[in-house]
């Protein structure tokens, strides 16, 4: 068995120890059944609610809000990241507004979206993309600021057009940072839908989380919050391989 | 090879000054005039920081003159690279996502050339840098000195007539600098090409070329321009030649002072 299987191995062992004491406890009634099920039950649950039918819809508005907050950041933001590395002086204005940008709890002005944009999906993706647009922003100006200089000259001494500098140059040039931005922008859009369905909206998994605490439905409610994690888990496996493929294209992996 | 005349002159630099712009403008070069015969084995030794790498950027169209014109088989340098010259940067310039193979096809590819063609020449560039073993492998798999031999053979496929080398064996050890010295000659005697090279290296200089120029401490100018009339065919082996010893020493008490200016020690 060679090191990197033994470090998977001994994190699944790790993992399956602590859902296996947590089910114990649960089990043996340490943890009241009221505070929370046992894992084994939160299966049984989100199979059962997914077989009802009844998890397609907020699953379904999720999604949705999830994907136009990521495609909106990823393109938004990496149009900006391109225009303001172009635009030093600009540059040096909006430095220090986006390194404090995560400093500010943007759910306080959730109202004021709602308020603007109504009891809708609007305020919910706009939240994603306040959250995700300015990480792939940076992560394009890094991956910009990384194109070593002589790349420009290379393109150059190829009499390659403007375009297809960026296209087979400046691109694949940038691309792990430009990767970085995409797994941020996704993670950000997540967290921040779901966060916002949570404090106030009428559908999505934050929501129904949220529903199903007030209304004491325990067993659902950890059903739900199931889910989302094992949509966080299965989306982060997704980028972890698609970055070993990006590697292993470079002969880093 | 003897000097040829000015009528033949392949490139011309006349009056060439570089000045870097910004808050204390860097006179990094010149003025300079230079007349490079065609199929002429040119190379330039200077001290560090003289202007050597901005002479190539400008001999190249890559960044345009200050002060003076650059002309190429006639026609004006101006704005952009013209076809028919190939350059070899200091800095490695091999290109990390794509495969040795796909370094070297590069220019081929985006120059519309048909892709039988391609594979021939750059099968052929692959083998003539010793670099077949290593197609398939990526500039990160590599060391320093193979990865500029990519960036030498994915200019060679382009069969440019003027080739500029800005201290392509920096990062080979002196027995394999030797050796591709000879390979580079043997390229020059195949291709009739014009090759500038750029050296730290006074006896690689003094080996390789038709004529010497050496450089003046920063902003750097021709101080002495050497010639070494070694027969066309010729290889490292020169080194036991008694005038290598003498061309080398030539170079050296040129380039001395100049040397010591530039780590700040000029001379009383
Ligand atoms: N883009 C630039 N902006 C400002 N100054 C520059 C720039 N490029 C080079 N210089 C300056 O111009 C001078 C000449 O630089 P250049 O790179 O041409 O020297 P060089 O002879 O190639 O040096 P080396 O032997 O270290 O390669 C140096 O003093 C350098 O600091
Ligand atoms: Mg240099």
């Amino acid at each position: 068995m060679n090191h990197g299987r033994r470090i998977l191995w001994t994190r699944v062992a790790f993992i399956a120890g602590l859902v296996g004491l947590l089910e114990a406890l649960c089990r043996l009634h340490v943890i009241k059944p009221l505070t929370m099920i046992a894992p084994s039950q939160m299966v049984q649950e989100l199979i059962a609610l997914a077989w009802s039918g009844e998890l397609a819809e907020p699953a379904l508005q999720t999604f949705i809000e999830v994907g136009a907050s990521f495609l909106f950041s990823v393109t938004v933001g990496g149009a900006l990241g391109a225009v303001v590395h172009a635009l030093p002086r600009v540059r040096r204005t909006l430095d220090p507004l986006l390194a404090s940008w995560y400093a500010v709890p943007f759910f306080v002005f959730y109202p004021l979206l709602v308020a603007l944009l109504g009891l809708n999906v609007l305020p919910l993706i706009a939240i994603g993309v306040v959250f995700a647009t300015p990480a792939m922003m940076l992560s394009t100006l890094a991956g910009l600021d990384r194109v070593p200089r002589v790349m420009h000259k290379v393109a150059r001494v190829h009499r390659l057009s403007q375009l297809q500098e960026v296209r087979l140059i400046t691109l694949p040039s940038a691309a792990p940072h430009l990767f970085t931005g995409l797994k941020l922008s996704f993670a950000y859009s997540f967290i921040g839908i779901i966060a916002g369905e949570f404090i106030l909206s009428g559908g999505g998994l934050g929501y129904g989380i949220s529903y199903a605490y007030e209304s004491f439905e325990t067993p659902k409610m950890y059903a739900l919050m199931l889910f989302v994690l094992l949509i966080a888990l299965v989306a982060n496996g997704v980028l972890h391989v698609w970055d070993r493929r990006l590697a292993r294209r470079r002969g880093l992996a | 090879m003897p000097t040829r005349k000015a009528a033949d002159a392949h490139a011309v630099l006349r009056g060439v000054t570089r000045i870097y712009p910004g808050g204390t403008p860097v006179h990094a070069l010149g003025p300079i005039d230079l007349d490079l015969a065609q199929g002429e084995f040119f190379s330039v030794v200077g001290p560090s920081g003289c202007g050597k790498s901005t002479l190539l950027d400008v001999l190249s169209g890559l960044s345009p003159p200050t002060e003076g014109s650059v002309s190429f088989e006639g026609k004006t340098v101006a704005g952009q690279v013209p076809e028919g010259i190939g350059v070899v940067f200091q800095e490695d310039a091999s290109l990390p996502w794509l495969t040795v193979r796909d370094n070297v096809a590069f220019g081929l590819r985006h120059a519309g050339t048909d892709s039988a063609e391609v594979d021939r020449r750059v099968s052929y560039a692959i083998g003539f840098m010793g670099l077949q073993d290593f197609t398939g492998a990526y500039p990160s798999q590599l060391s320093g000195g193979m990865r500029q031999r990519v960036c030498i053979a994915r200019t060679l496929v382009l069969q440019p007539r003027l080739i500029l080398l800005d201290e392509p064996f920096g990062a080979l050890d002196q027995q394999t600098r030797l050796l591709m010295g000879d390979e580079l000659l043997r390229l020059w005697r195949e291709t009739d090409a014009t090759v500038l090279l750029i050296t730290h290296a006074l006896d690689e200089a003094a080996l390789l070329s038709d004529r010497v120029g050496v450089m003046s401490a920063r902003p750097g100018r021709f101080i002495d321009l050497v010639e070494t009339s070694w027969a066309r065919e010729r290889d490292s082996r020169i080194v036991s030649d008694p005038a290598f010893g003498t061309v080398t020493g030539r170079l050296w008490a040129a380039l001395r002072p100049e040397s010591m200016k530039a780590i700040g020690r000029p001379q009383p």
